[in-house]
């Protein structure tokens, strides 16, 4: 979950990490004020939360009446469906030296990791470019961090003196920050030494690891974050709010993540690496999923059911694929209850409405008495994902 | 109501166990029976039966007095 | 020969008495795993299908040997299930739960590092050896688990849980078969990751090639490659990438937790490509991976 620039300034703030002069405003008079309380060219940064939006649309003024200008149209700006909220006036010091600063957990060493180049930028960005500026320390989310850890970071960027101790407690503090809020990622793009021989944090961006959401409430209260707003790229929809909330009440299964897109297969499939797949193949046979809704850690009767009417009613959609990967956990026979139970429920006849059903393994012999006796074909094993989506395509028309 | 499966329960059978109308309530995964309001019996919660996943661990606890149909066959 | 289990392998189950953990308690038995003991705090005292039920782990512990546990305790119990099996001297740890913040995670498995234990997981299904040992949630009933699993000699390893039973499913039809099947997890920090494990399927005589299952999202392909080019493994692995259209769709999360392009290296196109320059046959769809995995061996 992305946070806004602000935001994740603001919880700088609090950890008190050193920030350049930096105001929020909301309307392109406010802009303009706060360019002339800050006085000489700002900065100004729109807050979005889709990807490159906010990266490509900086924008420099040299005076207050610029900032206005350029507030005014940043704020018509298409933040995937939204508009920015707001635009960061920033001062924007000319220094020494700049660095840049990343935190991440490293998959292969299953551990958090820092990564800091003598060059302002993205880490990621900067691996590819100049793989050679870059020096990393791995630590740890066991044990409390340790300053240490960042002295040896600044030591490899050849810092020395006070340079070194002013970083050590930079990287120490963010290190922290990062643990205690549970963020996934947290990259100053540039921190700016200067000339009195402070630093300073210029460009920050933080992302909240989803799944610690529930427990980060106290900090994303105090941000003002909204309980449902979850920061996807693009606005949610009615039917993915509505896809939420019947994952959320039941907490049997999982029916995540559910998304909508623009075509007319109804799409009820499962689980995690199978939604992909299957997601992959009825593109490939040409077809234009009406939805993305993946189905897994063995939903009950009553979330299938559920799912199946929301995909059933979404306008567009007149019928529905349900094809999975061979099951472990999910039951093909509780998917087979709840996706009749849905149609019914619509009073529609379920024949009528599923393309296919292809959702082989456990207790498949159940599914395919429940589908029978609803005249229903049941597709086993032996018919491929591939073929599966091909038939569903191919029926849809 | 439930469309796949059906709990019958004999109370007369359940209630001759102590103990089994409160083990049939713990032992259910997805809380089919519920404690009716007379003493050692059970009610059906007719909103959780086609819940079921067959895991028969009512019918050990109680291989009278309970009974699991399945509707489809 | 087999790959984490073997024949004698005795295991507990963390959260026993939970809807899915009664599910697959009992697939396992019928499988003929040995399952001797399961912990639910507070149900200590009753028995599943046979198994007797505890309050903590160290009451199997100190008086059997314990090879193994399933963990799938609600997610924020799940931590300290870990730190409970690991503490008592459990060597193969399987988290099944989904859903643990990536700090925990992280913490678990470097927990578990620094006693000498293996998890396998979060997110995931566990580790089978068909005809020998199911530790885990992988196939469904046994009769359904039989036909998806039988033995041969392909590895597979899987971020995802259910398409290492769709793979599987695919080698037993073909009649190549499987020597051991490892669901690895879906999440960004999981225990043990295709580099980690392909030494063992390397040791193992009955594995003749490995197939792994990709998606979206991390390092791990990019490392396996990097390690098919710098050690000189006898293994030729066939590789599946799912989730290819969300190379349209940056930023978005589709699957699993771990499942998102934000950086390059994250990109279907991007693991395709590390992959094919490592030598690693990269599949089309799932049906093409017995052929490829029989054009390497020279089957």
């Amino acid at each position: 979950m992305r946070f806004y620039e602000f935001e994740a300034k603001q919880l700088l703030k609090k950890h008190r990490i050193p920030l350049v002069q930096s105001e929020l405003a909301q309307t392109a008079d406010e802009a303009q004020k706060l360019a002339a309380d800050i006085g000489g060219p700002v900065i100004l940064k729109p807050q979005a939360i889709a990807p490159g939006v906010a990266a490509a649309s900086m924008r420099e003024a040299s005076d207050p009446a610029g900032a206005k200008a350029a507030a005014a149209e940043l704020l018509g700006l298409d933040d995937g469906g939204r508009k920015p909220n707001g635009i960061l006036v920033e001062a924007r010091p000319t220094g020494e030296a700049v660095y840049s600063l990343s935190f991440t957990y490293d998959g292969t060493s299953k551990r958090p990791v820092v990564a800091a180049a003598d060059m302002a930028g993205k880490i990621d960005d900067l691996g590819d470019t100049h793989p050679e500026r870059i020096v990393r320390r791995h630590f740890s989310s066991l044990y409390p961090f340790s300053d240490y850890i960042a002295k040896e970071l600044a030591k490899s960027l050849a810092l020395e003196g006070n340079d070194l101790k002013r970083m050590t407690r930079i990287v120490s503090g963010l290190a922290r920050l990062f643990l205690d809020y549970d963020l996934a990622d947290l990259d100053v793009t540039s921190l700016v030494k200067l000339g009195d021989g402070n630093f300073v944090v210029l460009d920050v961006e933080a992302d909240l690891e989803i799944e610690a959401r529930h427990r980060q409430r106290p900090m994303l209260d105090e941000l003002g974050f909204a309980k449902e707003d979850l920061r996807q790229v693009r606005e949610p929809t009615e039917f993915e709010l509505e896809g939420a909330r019947i994952d959320e009440e039941d907490p049997r299964g999982i029916i995540s993540p559910i998304a909508e897109f623009d075509g007319n297969i109804g799409l009820v499939i499962g689980a995690g690496g199978g939604s992909l797949t299957l997601t992959d193949a009825v593109r490939k046979h040409g077809g234009r999923p009406a939805n993305y809704a993946a189905i897994g850690g063995n939903p009950s009767v009553d979330k299938a059911r559920r799912l199946t009417k929301l995909v059933l009613t979404k306008p567009g959609v007149d019928k529905i694929a349900v094809m999975s990967n061979v099951v472990s956990n999910t039951r093909a026979d509780l998917v087979a209850r709840g996706v009749i139970k849905g149609i019914t429920e619509l009073g529609f006849e379920p024949a009528d409405k599923i393309l296919i059903f292809r959702v082989p393994g456990a207790w498949e012999a159940d599914a395919a008495k429940i589908l029978k006796k609803y005249g229903v074909e049941y597709c086993d094993r032996t018919v491929s994902i591939s073929e599966a989506a091909r038939r569903a395509v191919e029926k849809v028309g | 109501m439930a469309m796949f499966i059906r709990v019958d329960v004999d109370n007369s059978i359940v209630e001759k166990t102590p103990g089994l109308a409160g083990k049939l309530v713990e032992v259910c995964p997805v809380k089919i029976f519920k404690l009716a309001s007379k003493a050692n019996a059970v009610e059906v919660v007719e909103n959780n039966v086609d819940e079921c996943t067959l895991c028969d661990l009512c019918t050990q606890a109680s291989p009278q007095g309970v009974q699991v149909i399945k509707l489809y066959e | 020969m087999a790959v984490i289990v073997h024949e004698d392998f005795q295991f507990i189950v963390q959260g026993i008495t939970g809807r899915e953990a009664l599910n697959f308690t009992r697939e396992c038995l019928q499988y003929g795993s040995k399952i001797i003991g399961g912990v639910t705090p507070g149900k200590g005292g009753r028995e599943v299908y046979g198994v007797p039920v505890y309050d903590t782990v160290r009451e199997i512990t100190e008086t059997q040997r314990v090879d193994g546990t399933i963990i799938t305790v609600p997610l924020a119990f799940a931590p300290d299930a870990a730190y409970e099996a690991i503490d008592a001297g459990i060597k193969e740890v399987v988290i099944i739960t989904e859903g643990i913040p990536r700090k925990d995670a992280s913490a678990v498995v470097e927990y578990a590092a620094l006693h000498g234990a293996r998890v396998i997981g979060p997110n995931c299904l566990g580790v089978i050896v068909p005809d020998v040992c199911r530790f885990g949630s992988l196939g469904g009933p046994a009769v359904d688990c039989r036909k998806a699993f039988k033995p041969g000699v392909v590895g597979v390893m899987s971020r995802s849980g259910g398409m290492t039973t769709e793979i599987c499913n695919a080698l037993t039809l073909s009649g190549l078969g499987v020597s051991t099947a490892i669901s690895i997890g879906g999440d960004p920090v999981i225990g043990s990751t295709y580099v980690d494990l392909i030494p063992l399927f390397e040791a193992d005589e009955d594995t003749k090639a490995v197939v792994i299952y990709a998606e979206p999202g991390g390092t791990a392909e990019a490392e396996l490659a990097r390690w098919t080019q710098e050690n000189n493994s006898r293994l030729p692995i066939v590789a599946f990438v799912a989730g290819r259209f969300m190379d349209e769709m940056p930023g978005m999360s589709f699957g699993h937790a771990g499942t998102v392009v934000n950086k390059k290296v994250d990109s279907p196109a991007d693991k395709m490509r590390r992959m094919r320059e490592a030598g690693i046959s990269v599949a089309e769809e799932i049906g093409d991976i017995p052929n490829l995995v029989r054009e390497r061996i020279g089957n």
